[in-house]
C-alpha cells in the first residue's frame, strides 16, 4: 500500500479478503465514526452492513468486509477499538469457521424469448420471485456471496438487470456453552 | 421537580466537580448562556484568549505542565473551527483537553444558520471521542465521561458540543460517582495484565550485552512517579538511555545513563546507540518516522521490547519481539520488582564494552558549532539561557522549526513536565500561548517560549491575553529572518532556492511588545547577550527577547529523510549520497 521508504519492511504476508464483526453501542455518529477510521487511514472498505442486533442494550452490529495483508487488518481492528462506543471487533477469517450470508434483489427484464431461461435459472439458484402491484419481475436471492456473484453473472449473460446487493453478514458458526 | 437547574449551570456545576479551576476561552452567540452563569460565580477562573486557537493550545501548556485537564470553552463555527488545529496538537501528543463549544439552538441546526458549523462532523477524526448533547439531562453524564476518556487509558482531547437550547433548558443534575461508564468505552487493563509478557522482558533485558532505553512521552503522561520509576530500573540496569522530543526530562540530562534526544536532530551517540543496540527497551514511546529514519534499516539487529497503553502503537511501523500493553508506572514499577526477585545483573564486562563503543561515538562532539565572532549563534543563545535560568523553576516551550531542535538539544531538562512542545503534530503557534497555559497553571515559575520569529507571529495576538492577566511570559525569539528549518531544507535538497521562506518586513518586535505594554528587548551581538538574558529574567512583566542571530545556520546532526540511523550528517560539508537524497525528497 504505502511504497515510502517509511513503510514497513516486513509486510510480506500476501492480501486477503477479511469479513471484521464489529459491535458498536448504537449512539448518533458510530457509523461515521468507523468508516471515517477506514478512510482517513487509508484502508479500504468493499463492503459494509449496519443494524441493531439488541433492542434492549442499543447494540448494533457492523459487519465490514475488507482486504489486505494480515498486519495491515491487525492494524484496522487495533484502530477499531480505539473508538470509545466500540464493544469488540472479531475478525471472522482468523476466527477459523463462520458463515457468511448476503441478500440479492435482481429486477430482470423479461421478454418471451427469453422467460424460460431466466426462470430456469432462478430455479436452480432457489432465486425467489418477490410479489410486488406492479407484476414486474424481481427476485430475491440470498446466500454466500460467491453464489450470488454467480447467478448474477450467469443472469447477465441471459437479460439485462439492474442489481442491488446488501454485501454480506457473518456469524462465527463455532459452538458457543449455550446459557440458560 | 425543584432541584432542577438550566444546562448552562449543569456546565459550570460539572466543571467544578472536575475539580476544574481555569477555563480558557472565547464567548460568541452559541455560548452566551454559560458565559453568563460563568459570570454568577467565582470557583472558576476564565482566561480570554485573542483568538480561539490559543485557547486550546494554552490549555494544552497548562494541562502538561500541571498534569491536570486543559478545559477550553468556545463558541459555535468560527469558534468551534479555529480549535480543530490545537485538537489535532493535543491528539497527538495525546494531551487531556475537554473543550467545550456552542451549537445553534436544535431547531436550527442543519439549515445552514448563522455561526453553524458540523461540530463532531469537523472534529471526530481529531478528538478522542466526541458529544453532541441533545438532552439536557444528560450533559452531566457526558461531562463526567469526557473527563475520564481524556484523562484515561492513552489522554487526548474530547470535544462536547451543546446546542443553546440546551444551554437554557432546566434538567437534573448526576454527581460525578452516580455515574457508571461501561468499561468497554475506558482502556482497563486487568490487574494481572501482560504478566509473562513483563517476565519475558526482563529476563531479555537481563541477558543484554548492548542495552538501550528509548524514552517517549508516554512516561511523562504517566506521571511523575512513572519517571522516577524509569529513572530507578535504567539505574538498576546500567543502561544507556535516550528519550525522544516528547521524552525530554524522564531522565535527566545530567544523568550518567543519558544520551539526550534521538531522531532526525537528535545525539550521533545516541542514534548510533540505537542502531548498534542488541536490546531496545521502548517505553512509551511510538517508533515515529523522526525518530527511526528509514525503517528497512532501523536498528536492524536488536531484539525490542515495547511497553505502550495503546495497543494500536504495537507493530505499527516496527515489528517488535516483546509487547506490553499498560500503563508505564505499573508496568515499570513490575519490571523492577521482578529483576529484583530473580537477582537479575547484566554482564558487566560486556555493558563496559557497550558503554567503551558510546564513548568512543560521544567524542565525535556531534552539537559542535563554530562560536566565532560577535554575532550570536542561535545554539549559543540557548546554552546561555539555560546557562542563566538553570538555578530557577523554569518551563520551556518552543514553537516549530529551528529554534526548537536547539532548544532540545542545548537547553538541558532534569525533570518531566517542564518541557512543552508540539511534537506530533509540529504547530507553528503553539508555543506563546502554551506558555501563557503553564504560566497560569504556575504563577511563580519562569516560563520561556523559545520562538523563531516567523512562528511567533502566528499567535502573535495572545501579547494581548498575557498582559491582561499580568502572566509574566518571556518570549525569546531566535530572529533570522528566515523560516529557518524551511530554509534548511532548501538549501540541503532544493539547491538553495529559498522559495517564500525569507520573511520581509517583520515587526520591530521591541516596539512591538510596547506596544501591547509589555517589555521589549534586542540582543544583537555577544556583548548584550547576557545582559539582555538576565533583564528578561529579572523582569516581571510579559518580555519580548528579540536575539538577532546568525541568519544562515543549519541545525545539525541531522537524519535526513530517507537515511537511516548510522547515516547522520554532522556538517554541511558531509553531503547525503544522491540516491537516498532523492528518495528522501519526497518525504516530509
Amino acid at each position: 500500500m504505502n511504497k515510502s521508504v517509511y513503510a514497513s519492511p516486513d509486510q510480506v504476508s500476501e492480501t486477503k479478503r477479511h469479513i471484521l464483526t464489529v459491535l458498536v453501542d448504537n449512539e448518533p455518529g458510530v457509523l461515521a465514526r468507523v468508516i471515517g477510521m477506514f478512510s482517513g487511514r487509508g484502508y479500504n472498505i468493499d463492503s459494509l452492513n449496519v443494524a441493531e442486533v439488541s433492542n434492549d442494550e442499543n447494540i448494533s452490529r457492523v459487519t465490514i468486509v475488507t482486504h489486505g495483508t494480515s498486519e495491515v487488518v491487525s492494524q484496522i481492528e487495533k484502530q477499531l477499538l480505539r473508538i470509545v462506543p466500540v464493544h469488540s471487533v472479531t475478525n471472522l477469517d482468523q476466527e477459523g469457521s463462520s458463515v457468511e450470508a448476503e441478500v440479492a434483489l435482481v429486477y430482470i427484464y423479461i421478454s418471451e424469448t427469453n422467460k424460460k431461461k431466466v426462470y430456469q435459472l432462478c430455479d436452480l439458484y432457489r432465486a425467489r420471485k418477490i410479489e410486488n402491484e406492479n407484476n414486474t419481475t424481481i427476485f430475491e436471492i440470498a446466500g454466500a456471496s460467491e453464489r450470488v456473484n454467480r447467478f448474477i453473472k450467469e443472469i447477465n449473460e441471459i437479460t439485462k438487470v439492474e442489481i442491488v446487493r446488501s454485501g454480506p453478514v457473518a456469524i462465527s458458526s463455532i459452538k458457543k456453552n449455550e446459557e440458560e | 421537580m425543584n432541584n432542577e437547574i438550566t444546562g448552562a449551570e449543569i456546565v459550570l456545576k460539572s466543571l467544578a466537580e472536575q475539580g476544574v479551576e481555569v477555563v480558557f476561552g472565547y464567548p460568541g452567540g452559541a455560548v452566551l448562556p454559560i458565559y453568563d452563569t460563568l459570570f454568577k460565580q467565582n470557583s472558576i477562573k476564565h482566561v480570554l484568549v485573542r483568538q480561539e486557537g490559543g485557547a486550546i493550545h494554552a490549555a494544552e501548556g497548562y494541562a502538561r505542565s500541571t498534569g491536570k485537564t486543559g478545559v477550553v470553552l468556545v463558541t459555535s463555527g468560527p469558534g468551534a473551527t479555529n480549535v480543530v488545529t490545537g485538537l489535532t496538537d493535543a491528539m497527538m501528543d495525546s494531551v487531556p483537553i475537554v473543550c467545550i463549544t456552542g451549537q445553534v439552538p436544535q431547531h436550527l441546526i442543519g439549515s445552514d444558520a448563522f455561526q453553524e458549523c458540523d461540530t463532531t462532523g469537523i472534529t471526530r477524526p481529531c478528538t478522542k471521542h466526541n458529544y453532541l448533547v441533545k438532552d439536557v439531562n444528560k450533559l452531566s453524564s457526558v461531562f463526567h465521561e469526557a473527563f475520564t476518556i481524556a484523562q484515561n487509558g492513552r489522554p487526548g482531547p474530547v470535544l462536547i458540543d451543546i446546542p443553546k437550547d440546551v444551554q437554557f433548558a432546566s434538567g437534573t443534575y448526576e454527581e460525578k460517582n452516580k455515574i457508571i461508564i461501561p468499561s468497554h468505552r475506558l482502556f482497563e487493563p486487568s490487574p494481572d495484565f501482560e504478566k509473562n509478557k513483563i517476565e519475558e522482558g526482563v529476563e531479555l533485558i537481563s541477558k543484554a550485552k548492548k542495552p538501550i532505553f528509548y524514552i517517549g512521552g508516554g512516561c511523562i503522561n504517566s506521571g511523575p512517579k512513572a519517571s522516577k520509576l524509569v529513572r530507578e530500573f535504567i539505574n538498576m540496569v546500567g543502561s544507556p538511555v535516550t528519550m525522544t522530543l516528547m521524552g525530554l526530562g524522564v531522565v535527566g540530562s545530567s544523568d550518567k545513563n543519558s544520551l539526550g534526544m534521538l531522531g532526525m536532530h537528535g545525539m550521533y551517540e545516541a542514534n548510533m546507540a540505537m542502531h548498534e543496540c542488541d536490546v531496545m527497551i521502548n517505553i512509551g514511546a511510538r517508533f515515529d518516522d523522526r525518530v527511526t529514519g528509514r525503517l528497512d534499516a532501523f536498528s536492524p539487529n536488536s531484539k525490542k521490547i515495547h511497553i505502550d497503553i495503546d495497543e494500536s502503537n504495537i507493530n505499527k511501523t516496527i515489528n517488535v519481539d516483546v509487547p506490553i500493553i499498560g500503563d508505564v508506572k505499573q508496568v515499570v514499577e513490575k519490571m523492577i520488582s521482578i529483576w529484583k526477585e530473580k537477582n537479575y545483573k547484566i554482564d558487566t564486562d560486556s555493558l563496559k564494552l557497550w558503554w567503551d563503543k558510546i564513548n568512543e561515538w560521544k567524542e565525535v562532539d556531534c552539537l559542535n558549532y563554530n562560536n566565532e565572532g560577535k554575532q550570536i549563534k542561535p545554539q549559543y543563545a540557548v546554552q546561555r539561557l539555560y546557562e542563566l535560568t538553570k538555578n530557577t523553576k523554569t518551563f520551556i516551550t518552543t514553537e516549530v522549526g529551528q529554534h526548537q531542535m536547539w532548544a532540545a538539544q542545548f537547553y538541558k531538562f532534569e525533570e518531566p513536565n517542564r518541557w512543552l512542545t508540539s511534537g506530533g503534530l509540529g504547530t507553528m503557534g503553539y508555543g506563546f500561548p502554551a506558555a501563557i497555559g503553564a504560566q497560569v497553571g504556575h504563577p511563580d515559575a519562569l516560563v520561556v517560549d523559545i520562538a523563531g520569529d516567523a512562528s511567533i507571529l502566528m499567535n502573535i495576538q495572545e501579547m494581548s491575553t498575557a498582559v491582561q492577566y499580568r502572566l509574566p511570559v518571556k518570549i525569546f525569539i531566535l530572529n533570522n529572518e528566515y523560516m529557518g528549518m524551511v530554509r534548511q531544507w532548501q538549501e540541503l535538497l532544493h539547491g538553495g532556492r529559498y522559495s517564500e521562506s525569507y520573511t520581509d518586513s517583520l515587526p520591530d518586535f521591541v516596539k512591538l511588545a510596547e506596544s501591547y505594554k509589555a517589555v521589549g528587548l534586542r540582543a544583537k551581538t555577544t556583548d548584550d547577550l547576557d545582559n539582555v538574558i538576565n533583564q528578561m529574567i529579572e523582569t516581571k512583566n510579559t518580555v519580548i527577547a528579540d536575539i538577532w542571530v546568525t541568519k544562515e545556520e543549519n541545525c545539525f546532526p541531522m537524519i535526513q529523510s530517507g537515511s537511516a540511523h548510522n547515516e547522520m550528517m554532522l556538517s554541511k560539508d558531509q553531503k547525503q549520497d544522491k540516491k537516498s537524497a532523492e528518495k528522501g525528497k519526497i518525504l516530509v
